[in-house]
């Protein structure tokens, strides 16, 4: 198999067009799972014994995880890249006539912070559904970001469960239970192997996997 | 000499006089002139819509456009558009569901329905509700989002004074509060980052 095949198999959906509009799903009930990433995450927050933490959350506005955040006593952050990057604005014309995000106009306005911010960065499942050309730019972003130590949380599917895999806001409930709110709108654009998720996060120290029972791999990354 | 005015020749309402409206635009309660020769009959009572922002409060409406520095020295509702900075100090700033505020806001309190792309200052409290879009740091002492809201930037949760009230708590996800002990505000998002550029390689790669 060539490897455009594998590529085309690897990010199945990428070129398929998007929902206009993206909001909470009316019929999808809110689910809850236990994360075991957020619970070690959480730990090694705590442990550093930072007293200003800052926490970077890049799911769609959660007031749960901001409560809970900046109860701790962390400056909270919010960007919700995901929906920022349907923005038409940042797309441009390829040589091919097809167009695609620019990932130096996006991250012009975007994620445009100063590097060793962050104690923590709350990415959840965002790089299975990122348009492809912002995947690997989005990471590298994430890392200069994050201090040296710092958490980095992230969800991937184990596999395709097709128009079940919904996007999902993620919100906190203390100590490691997450709800899970579908949002329509979004579709999974890729799924990553272990060796991707290596690779893509490779400028890491180290990462550690959680297989879930709803095949998703939790990774957590420290810088 | 005394002369007369034509308006005293009118016959005199039996009706007390109407105490005099105040001179804000706000005031949503009509006067209703009294008919001459025209027993006292009971009237309706209709009921009057108050909405509490019209009470004691300035009001901007949508329909005015402002560009450059807007102070005050009492609470106010603005529904229009502005582009500058908003500086209310000790008084409540409620921005309107038509709000198109391009501002760097300091007030005690705000409550946002509208959009919003500017740093916030709050020494109350703020209150994101559901049809708001907050683009900017906040700076505030305690902070409501209601679900739904649209935020990017920096919360800064202020560390309150000792004599000031136990916040309040609600329960999550329908209005979450959060009242942590914080840290003095700071510019977390202002500092330039040359982003990379150039086609994507593909991650997938071996290395």
């Amino acid at each position: 198999m060539s490897s455009s095949d594998n590529l085309k198999r690897w990010f199945r959906g990428a070129d398929a067009p998007q929902a206009k509009s993206a909001g909470p799903s009316k019929a999808a009930p809110r689910t809850t799972r236990r994360c075991i990433g957020l619970g070690e995450l959480l730990r090694n927050l705590k442990s550093a014994g930072e007293q200003k933490l800052c926490v970077l959350d890049l799911g769609p506005t959660s007031p749960a995880n901001i409560a809970f955040l900046t109860e701790m006593g962390a400056r909270v952050f919010n960007e919700d890249v995901l929906r920022e990057s349907q923005d038409p604005s940042y797309l441009v014309k390829q040589e091919d006539g097809s167009l695609q995000i620019d990932p130096s106009k996006f991250f012009v306005e975007n994620l445009n912070y100063a590097p060793d911010q962050f104690d923590a960065i709350l990415c959840w499942d965002v790089p299975d559904y990122l348009p492809e050309s912002l995947v690997k730019p989005l990471v590298e972003r994430l890392q200069v970001m994050l201090k040296v130590k710092g958490n980095l949380l992230a969800f991937f599917h184990a596999k395709d469960a097709g128009p079940e895999s919904l996007y999902s806001r993620h919100h906190i409930v203390p100590p490691d239970i997450l709800e899970l709110e579908p949002i329509q709108g979004f579709r999974l654009q890729r799924i990553f192997n272990n060796r991707h998720i290596e690779n893509l996060f490779k400028d890491f120290a180290s990462r550690k996997f959680f297989l879930g029972r709803d095949n998703i791999r939790e990774v957590l990354m420290v810088r | 000499m005394w002369k007369a005015r034509p308006e005293d020749n009118k016959p005199v309402s039996v009706n007390p006089p109407q105490p005099a409206q105040p001179a804000s635009p706000l005031a949503a309660t009509s006067t209703t002139p009294s008919t001459p020769a025209q027993a006292p009959v009971p009237q309706k009572e209709t009921p009057k819509v108050m909405e509490p922002h019209r009470a004691d409060v300035g009001h901007i409406g949508k329909s005015v456009s402002i560009r450059g520095e807007l102070t005050g020295s009492e609470d106010l509702y603005l529904d229009g558009e502005i582009e500058g900075t908003v500086d209310l100090r000790d008084h409540s700033l409620i921005i309107g569901p038509n709000g198109r505020i391009k501002a760097t806001i300091s007030a005690r309190d705000l409550i946002v329905h509208g959009r919003v792309e500017g740093n916030v200052n709050a020494t109350g409290r703020v209150e994101l509700r559901k049809s708001c879009t907050l683009m900017g740091d906040v700076a505030t002492g305690r902070i409501v989002i209601e679900d739904g809201a649209f935020f990017k930037g920096a919360i800064d949760i202020r560390e309150r004074d000792d004599n000031e009230a136990k916040p309040e708590t609600r329960k999550p996800m329908a209005a979450a509060t959060s009242a942590g002990s914080g840290m003095s505000s700071g510019t977390g998002s202002g500092i330039s980052y040359n982003a990379a550029s150039g086609t994507q390689g593909s991650f997938l790669d071996p290395k």
